[in-house]
């Protein structure tokens, strides 16, 4: 690294070129870490000749908070929480995703509710994402109204959150053998006055955007990779999806009941930063389908598995049973063991595969967890994605991934 | 010689068939199959799996530190295949002095990123690997964090 963070071998690359005197000279322009468009802290090395991406490289790990490492001290309730804070804008499916892991390695059957209950939480959570997403991508582009229109409901759904767990963000809502809290008192009606209006809102965001010739010029044809060097390069979700390949963990490996509902993977095969688009729109309207049958046919029963040995006892039996107020104690202070084995649990979050790893020695403490993220894998692909298009493009063209760096770097 | 548990599994079968030497163990657990090969084989045995059994898509490889236990790392690789809707676990188990392996970038390119995290965070070098250099942690960074006998607090001196 030279004084000024640029590689070496780049600046000698852009002085050779100058040397040859090919009448061009290369700019190496650093785009990040505080770029606004890079949405978080990526950094880009972009080599530009004229207006033309000659090269590009990611530069990561300015959010590398050692997750994983963290996790190995924890117990394995604990580590839920920190679960939240990898994709700090889906922390219910990590949560799911985690919690799916270590249930595994016990062997713990969750009752319907629960499941149903985390099925329609962790759909709210792709609308949050996915909402988030559509706002800061249109603002990048420079259709400024998009992102109120979305900060509107996404409001609304950070309620929910706030109703059924405390937390607005950080939930940790989904705990190992079910829900971390009895579902609030009238929680149905508050989901379903969202539920009712929002097909109409996204509506709105479509009269906005699908017909709007600049977002069509700005959008169309760009951010084109082809679909072998995304299967190489890991790319995941939308992006493939917008690539003709219906590829879902929700519909290939079902977790969580996903088996029970009747909903449909959108496809493109444009592979473009606006088939992208549509293909998000229109997962927001099957996640919201998804929410409406969950909310008209959730099953009654337990929010928490029948394991005293694992989910902590209700307050009342703690005050008049023995047994429940041991349970607690051993729970609390020392955590529940998990049969020594390892599980590799993959789920369909908002942005593409997420797959946890846990390796489990037979104690109190995961002895290793590794998260497969999906920005990490698809931020990959950035350098075949941006190389050799312009320079105006790179922010649509990134913008079109729905990366978040917390999930990149961990 | 195949083991008598993994000869309903026809990945293992095929591996073996593939290359004798290749295939040290495995299992099959909680519905997960799980692979253990000989580390030298890993491009080679990598390459068959992704051409001819299917598992065009390398999910993520990652590392776990048996330490003290020898050998010490255990490489893992967690591949998919689309068309089967299968997945799959290999897993190479490398001595912890100066470990090393070969990278599999040559077979799926996707590999690089994932081999650089390994090499940052264990200290496993991927022999091979076009651009082998941290990642997550800065430059100058001494030590590999996800060892296990790296301090989870404290300070330097």
């Amino acid at each position: 690294m030279s004084e000024s963070g640029v590689p070496a071998n780049l600046l000698a690359e852009a002085e050779e070129q100058e040397q040859q005197g090919s009448g061009t000279r290369r700019m190496v322009l650093n785009m990040g870490p505080q770029h606004p468009s890079t949405h978080g802290v990526l950094r880009l090395l972009i080599e530009l000749d004229g207006e033309n991406v000659a090269k590009c490289e990611p530069d990561i790990g300015y959010l590398h908070t050692g997750i994983e490492k963290e996790c190995e001290v924890k117990t394995y309730q604990q580590a839920v929480t920190l679960t939240d804070r990898v994709d700090y804008l889906a922390p219910l499916s990590n949560n799911l995703c985690y919690c799916l892991a270590v249930e595994k390695l016990l062997q713990l059957e969750i009752p319907e509710h629960a499941q149903w209950m985390r099925v329609m939480l962790t759909e709210l959570t792709r609308l949050n994402s996915h909402l988030v997403w559509l706002g800061t991508h249109a603002i990048d582009i420079g259709a400024m109204s998009v992102f109120l229109y979305c900060f509107r409901e996404r409001e609304e759904i950070l309620k929910i959150f706030e109703m059924f767990s405390g937390q607005r963000m950080m939930t940790s809502y989904f705990r190992i053998g079910g829900l971390a809290l009895e579902p609030p008192r009238g929680w149905q009606k508050r989901v379903k006055a969202f539920i009712d209006v929002f097909p109409s809102r996204i509506d709105e965001y479509e009269n906005l955007l699908t017909n709007n010739r600049i977002w069509i010029g700005r959008t169309k044809g760009v951010g084109f990779i082809s679909l072998e060097d995304m299967l190489d390069l890991g790319v995941t979700g939308p992006m493939i999806r917008a690539a003709g390949v219906a590829m879902d963990a929700r519909k290939d490996a079902p977790y969580t009941s996903y088996e029970k509902f009747d909903f449909t993977v959108p496809t493109r095969t444009e592979n473009d930063v606006y088939a992208r688009y549509q293909v998000r729109i229109e997962e927001m309207r099957q996640s919201a389908r998804i929410i409406r049958q969950a909310l008209e046919g959730m099953p009654a029963g337990a929010w928490k598995a029948d394991a005293p040995h694992v989910v902590l006892p209700d307050r009342e039996k703690m005050k008049t049973q023995m047994e429940a107020l041991i349970y607690h104690f051993k729970i609390v202070t020392e955590g529940f063991r998990v049969p020594a084995g390892e599980v590799y649990q993959v789920i369909e979050s908002p942005r593409g595969e997420l797959g946890y790893y846990v390796v489990s020695d037979g104690t109190t403490h995961p002895y290793r967890v590794h998260m497969r993220t999906p920005s990490f894998g698809n931020l990959q692909a950035v350098p075949k994605m941006v190389e050799g298009i312009l320079i105006a493009d790179v922010i649509a063209s990134i913008g079109s991934m729905d990366f978040v760096l917390g999930d990149t770097d961990r | 010689m195949l083991a008598e548990h993994l000869k309903e599994h026809a990945v293992a079968a095929s591996v073996d068939a593939f290359d004798q030497e290749a295939l040290r163990g495995g299992e099959y657990a909680l519905g997960e199959l799980t692979l253990e090969i000989a580390p030298a084989k890993i491009a080679s045995v990598c390459g068959f799996l992704k051409y001819d059994q299917g598992f065009i898509r390398l999910s993520t490889v990652t590392a776990v530190d048996r330490y003290p236990a020898e050998p010490r790392f255990e490489v893992v690789y967690l591949l998919h295949s689309i068309e089967h809707k299968q997945r799959l676990r290999v897993k190479c188990r490398i001595a912890g002095d100066a470990p090393e392996i070969e990278s599999v970038t040559s077979v799926w390119r996707g590999a690089g990123w994932y081999e650089r995290e390994v090499w940052d965070l264990f200290g496993i070098r991927f022999t091979g690997h076009p651009d082998l250099k941290r990642i997550m942690m800065p430059d100058d960074w001494e030590g590999h964090p996800l060892r296990k006998d790296y301090p989870v607090t404290g300070h330097r001196v």
